[in-house]
């Protein structure tokens, strides 16, 4: 499949291939079919996360560059983890990065003036992997984290994305590293045509991670833990939209996280509150509170991918692969859509 | 709305009617962001209300330019969570001296218009998102007597604050039944900076003191709903 290189224009004008799981029917539909797809009674539970400028470019003490990219905040404001990078810049492939010099604890590294950390651990997965301690907290952190931070993306896009272009229409905290892309074609005037048709529509927070780092052993450990929150509204009306036989939606495979992960500590109902997603959802998982998903178009071989296998079999995403493949569908952060639902 | 414990930001925070609301309303409990140019003058008032024991946090900002909306909206609720209050209070009059519209550069107008009518559509347009989804949320905005009378002088500052008022009333239409409100404020004329700048040889006594307005407008926030789209506040109370 061809990536999207540059975000459309209107959200609108998003293309969504619905798969039926049951019969494995193929649908070519555009997003503002959406309402169409569903039934009254349903519920669409989106991300609201807002996506943090997570890039910043920097130099260690002894003048080497660097890129940190943000990997998960902590429980300390001013620590949090990421991912090192040596020079070079986006427009490479992460694989073809080279890496950044091995910094232990204590090494220091500074941002533009504004902003400095030091490395308080490295993680045993890969040594790319580090626990940092910024300079600064409270407002002073978070304008310099906006002034020296960039949009995390990659080789395929066609220029350097501005910060608006990796929000999504209902955004609210920042707390994803990477945007929670599914929810980007959404937009009010389709949430107010779902609702006429009788769907609810809901929303949670969830930490959306980096998707990739270009080191083999630290993509095979993504997605790391992500914190998320589920507020008492959206619990409540999981409960009712299953208790009338409605089926959870989930915009995104950071909402099935955060659900399945809830679902789990609640012993099958979900919760409101805040939680650590660690749950790792592949073929085998047994899904207790989402039973159908929009979500950008995976590839095979990624984590994301492997998580739609929880929705259908490897073989009916193998078909609306290729199919999508062969009709001009596009993949990636601001490309096409797929619903994974009866229809 | 309630204010206690409310993530607020007003813009032009750091003088004026501005830092007077952002006192008011964390004196309420409401968990305040200020956004303004010069960052020195913001933190002074933000350190002033902490003393106070209320939560005010400080971030420099050009509402008047694009590239600067999502950064403030992005820090602003990193720091105080999703944003249920936003006011827009910063403006400029324009050149100074005051001059004709005949007089008056094309630039000129035009920061006027990206101050006072772009910053606001462009930062109501970055929360009224998850405002509508949450089905909560309130955008006021600081109007003027000048965007309903026609004075010489205040062509650039009248035109921005008549089009700020439709712009908000158009805002209310399409997303008042989500259970967000939007309202323009038209305060009584007030003793502030801003107003001396323009009208140096104004008799100040007779000027309203913006603590006064502010205490006003939080009657108006906390209160129920308000008699109209656009209320004129006095120190003596609210008129539609």
């Amino acid at each position: 499949m061809r990536p999207a290189v540059w975000p459309r224009d209107g959200r609108r004008e998003t293309r969504l291939l619905h798969a039926d799981p049951h019969t494995g029917a193929l649908l070519d539909r555009w997003i503002t079919d959406l309402p169409g797809s569903l039934r009254a009674g349903d519920l669409l539970v989106v991300n609201d996360a807002a996506t943090l400028p997570a890039s910043l470019r920097g130099r260690t003490a002894g003048g080497a560059e660097v890129e940190l990219r943000l990997a998960a905040a902590t429980s300390s404001v001013r620590e949090w983890w990421g991912v090192l990078f040596g020079g070079g810049t986006w427009r490479q492939r992460t694989e073809d990065r080279p890496a950044a010099p091995e910094l232990g604890p204590g090494s220091t590294l500074g941002f533009g003036g504004q902003l400095a950390a030091t490395i308080e651990a490295v993680s045993p997965i890969s040594p790319r992997l580090v626990l940092l301690r910024f300079d600064r907290e409270g407002a002073d952190f978070w304008a310099a984290l906006y002034q020296v931070g960039r949009p995390v993306q990659y080789s395929y896009l066609a220029g350097p994305l501005p910060l608006w272009q990796i929000q999504t229409a209902h955004a609210a905290r920042p707390w994803a590293l990477e945007m929670p892309s599914a929810g980007r074609p959404l937009d009010t005037g389709t949430f107010d045509e779902l609702r006429r048709h009788g769907v609810s529509i809901a929303s949670l927070t969830h930490a959306a991670g980096l998707s990739s780092t270009g080191d083999s052993s630290l993509d095979a450990a993504l997605p790391l833990p992500e914190r998320y929150e589920i507020p008492v509204a959206t619990a409540a009306a999981v409960g009712r939209t299953r208790a009338h036989g409605g089926r959870v939606v989930a915009v995104g495979t950071s909402v099935v996280r955060a659900l399945e992960d809830a679902a789990r500590a609640g012993r099958g109902r979900v919760g409101p509150g805040h939680g650590l997603a660690t749950l790792r959802i592949g073929a085998a998982t047994r899904l207790f509170a989402v039973d159908g998903l929009l979500t950008g178009l995976h590839s095979p071989g990624t984590s994301h991918f492997e998580l739609l296998q929880a929705f259908a079999p490897a073989a009916l995403w193998a078909t609306a692969h290729r199919h999508a493949s062969a009709g001009g569908y596009l993949d990636h952060e601001f490309g096409d859509v797929g619903l994974l639902l009866a229809a | 709305m309630q204010i206690e414990g409310a993530a607020v930001l007003v813009t032009g925070g750091s003088r004026g009617l501005g830092a007077a609301l952002g006192h008011e309303l964390a004196r309420r409990g409401g968990r305040v962001v200020l956004a303004a140019r010069g960052l020195r003058e913001l933190r002074a008032v933000a350190g002033a209300i902490r003393a106070e024991g209320g939560e005010a946090h400080a971030l420099e900002a050009d509402l008047g330019s694009k590239d600067a909306i999502y950064p403030l909206v992005g820090a602003a609720s990193a720091l105080v969570g999703p944003l249920d209050i936003v006011v827009h209070n910063a403006a400029t009059v324009g050149h100074l001296p005051l001059r004709s519209l005949a007089d008056t550069a094309c630039e000129d107008f035009g920061r006027v218009l990206e101050v006072n009518l772009l910053g606001p559509f462009r930062l109501t347009q970055a929360v009224a998102g998850q405002m509508a989804l949450r089905g909560h949320g309130l955008v006021l905005a600081i109007s003027s007597d000048a965007a309903v009378n026609a004075y010489p002088g205040w062509g650039a500052y009248g035109v921005s604050k008549a089009a700020l008022d439709h712009l908000i009333r158009t805002w209310q239409v399409e997303l008042g039944a989500s259970g967000v409100r939007f309202l323009t404020v038209e305060p009584a004329d007030m003793d502030t900076r801003m107003y001396a700048e323009a009208l140096p040889e104004a008799e100040r006594s007779s000027l309203a003191r913006p603590a006064e307005i502010a205490s006003r407008l939080a009657d108006l926030i906390a209160g129920g709903e308000p008699p109209d789209a656009r209320v004129r506040v006095a120190p003596g109370g609210v008129a539609a």
